[in-house]
């Protein structure tokens, strides 16, 4: 399995930015579509997967400044409080940013434990934010973070693949 | 750099630590704003715009599966749906002319008691675009907003019953909160009795409750609760939950009471938007206790 090594020895180009916004935004989508009831609980944060994916491999480019302005999007795209994804977000790229050299030595399978605590984190920020505001919680949110930590591997496959085809094509 | 103790290679701007305390602090002050003064609803219209033609897309998917199963419905199916419908519309016809003439008797009775006259209001059709986006929340997105001229506070309904209010406009959309958001209040009245009361939203669950109800009170299981009107916000008489559970604990001063609302927020798309209800008269000034009278600029703050 080639992808399950570490992904530090070649060297890859440059991201495009085409490529990130476009990510940024199909994650959107992705996140707006009508999910309901316990799909709604399963459903995986793909802005913050996306995030967290560029955050690691391109942290020049994307961090947490950009992070922040996704989370502004997701908060207004689902009405929640003005700056509760935006913080959660911040911590992600935090995250992220601050553990990408560790992360870049690791394969898929070590990758997924690390990502699983940055997923962590970030949900029970937003958790709590909004247990501060309203006073209750919905415990069943928190399975959307092992949902994320799951696609985490399948993403970081596809999204190489996507970079090495277009090295091939140019 | 003028000082070679910190020269660097690449300038990379402040550290990573710096910019998380900088975006925390800024998203701590943003999430403090909104949630006290509610100062950002224009800056949210502004973003919406940015994100409206992507939610606009998502909600391409369910509709196109919606019409393909328009599309193969069978004429067995529609002709059975086409006589059910007829029968639904005879009985209903015959109530409606049962109301109407209860509407005349009423009145002609309150012209008598020179009661002021129950006025008609208005409803606007609108669709459901997405049903509770955010799993904390009890929330709708419906597809019309400051261009069908939507309001904050209106009432929503469907069929069958109170669906919620609406609490924020887009421009193209709005926001729906329903009855069963955690401490959403709508004052009731029992229709068996006429004990007037208030049904908060659960929020938990898609149920709603009776506080503050004494052990003692006349309350059966199976109880339809109408709005009361009493408010002003929600016009009198419209159904909107049902008490399924009581439990009366002695060692409680009060009863704990559950209800399921009527409204069937999850079988169909459509829902109504009330607008043009009749403006309560209004308040009578608050009479002033003596001495308090140089409070008067304090005493508005609603």
């Amino acid at each position: 399995m080639p992808y399950l090594s570490p992904s530090t020895p070649e060297l890859q180009r440059p991201v495009s930015n085409t490529f990130i916004v476009t990510s940024i935004l199909v994650a959107l989508f992705l996140n707006a579509l009508p999910w309901e009831g316990l799909w709604l609980a399963l459903r995986p944060d793909f802005v913050a997967l996306v995030m967290l994916y560029w955050c690691t491999h391109a942290p020049l480019r994307v961090g947490i400044g950009l992070s922040w302005a996704a989370g502004m999007l997701a908060d207004v795209a689902d009405s929640s409080l003005f700056g509760q994804h935006a913080l959660a977000y911040t911590l992600l790229a935090f995250g992220g940013v601050v553990l990408h050299r560790r992360l870049q030595m690791f394969d898929l399978r070590e990758q997924t434990t690390q990502v699983l605590g940055i997923f962590a984190v970030t949900y029970a920020v937003y958790a709590l934010v909004h247990w501060q505001v309203s006073g209750y919680m919905m415990w069943s949110y928190l399975l959307g973070c092992l949902t994320s930590t799951l696609l985490w591997a399948p993403l970081s496959i596809m999204f190489r693949a996507m970079r090495q085809a277009r090295v091939e094509r140019e | 750099m003028a000082n070679p103790q910190t020269f660097q290679f690449f300038n990379r701007g402040p550290s990573p630590a710096a910019r998380l305390v900088f975006f925390v602090v800024l998203s701590l002050l943003l999430m403090f704003v909104d949630a006290r003064y509610r100062y950002l609803e224009s800056a949210r219209n502004a973003l919406s715009m940015l994100v409206a033609p992507i939610q606009q897309l998502a909600t391409m998917p369910g509709k196109l599966l919606h019409q393909a199963g328009e599309f193969f419905v069978t004429q067995h199916g529609l002709v059975e749906e086409n006589s059910k419908l007829l029968q639904q519309h005879g009985h209903d016809a015959a109530q409606l002319s049962l109301l109407q003439s209860m509407q005349q008797e009423n009145q002609q009775l309150r012209n008598l008691l020179a009661l002021p006259q129950r006025s008609e209001f208005s409803a606007q059709p609108v669709e459901i675009l997405y049903a509770e986006r955010d799993i904390f929340k009890r929330k709708l997105l419906v597809n019309k907003g400051e261009d069908a001229q939507v309001k904050i506070g209106r009432v929503v309904m469907d069929d069958m019953g109170i669906v919620g209010q609406v609490t924020r406009v887009y421009p193209r959309t709005s926001e729906i909160t329903l009855i069963t958001e955690k401490d959403h209040a709508v004052p009731v009245q029992i229709v068996r009795n006429g004990l007037r009361t208030i049904v908060f939203g659960a929020g938990d669950t898609s149920q709603l409750s009776l506080r503050y109800m004494p052990i003692s009170s006349d309350i059966q299981n199976g109880d339809v609760l109408v709005t009361s009107g009493i408010d002003g916000v929600y016009p009198p008489g419209i159904p909107v939950a049902k008490v399924v559970k009581i439990e009366r604990d002695a060692a409680y001063p009060f009863a704990r009471i559950s209800c399921l609302p009527l409204a069937g927020v999850d079988r169909n798309r459509q829902l109504l938007i009330l607008s043009d209800l009749p403006p309560l008269p209004a308040k009578p000034p608050e009479e002033l206790s003596p001495g308090a009278g140089m409070d008067a600029k304090t005493g508005g703050d609603d």
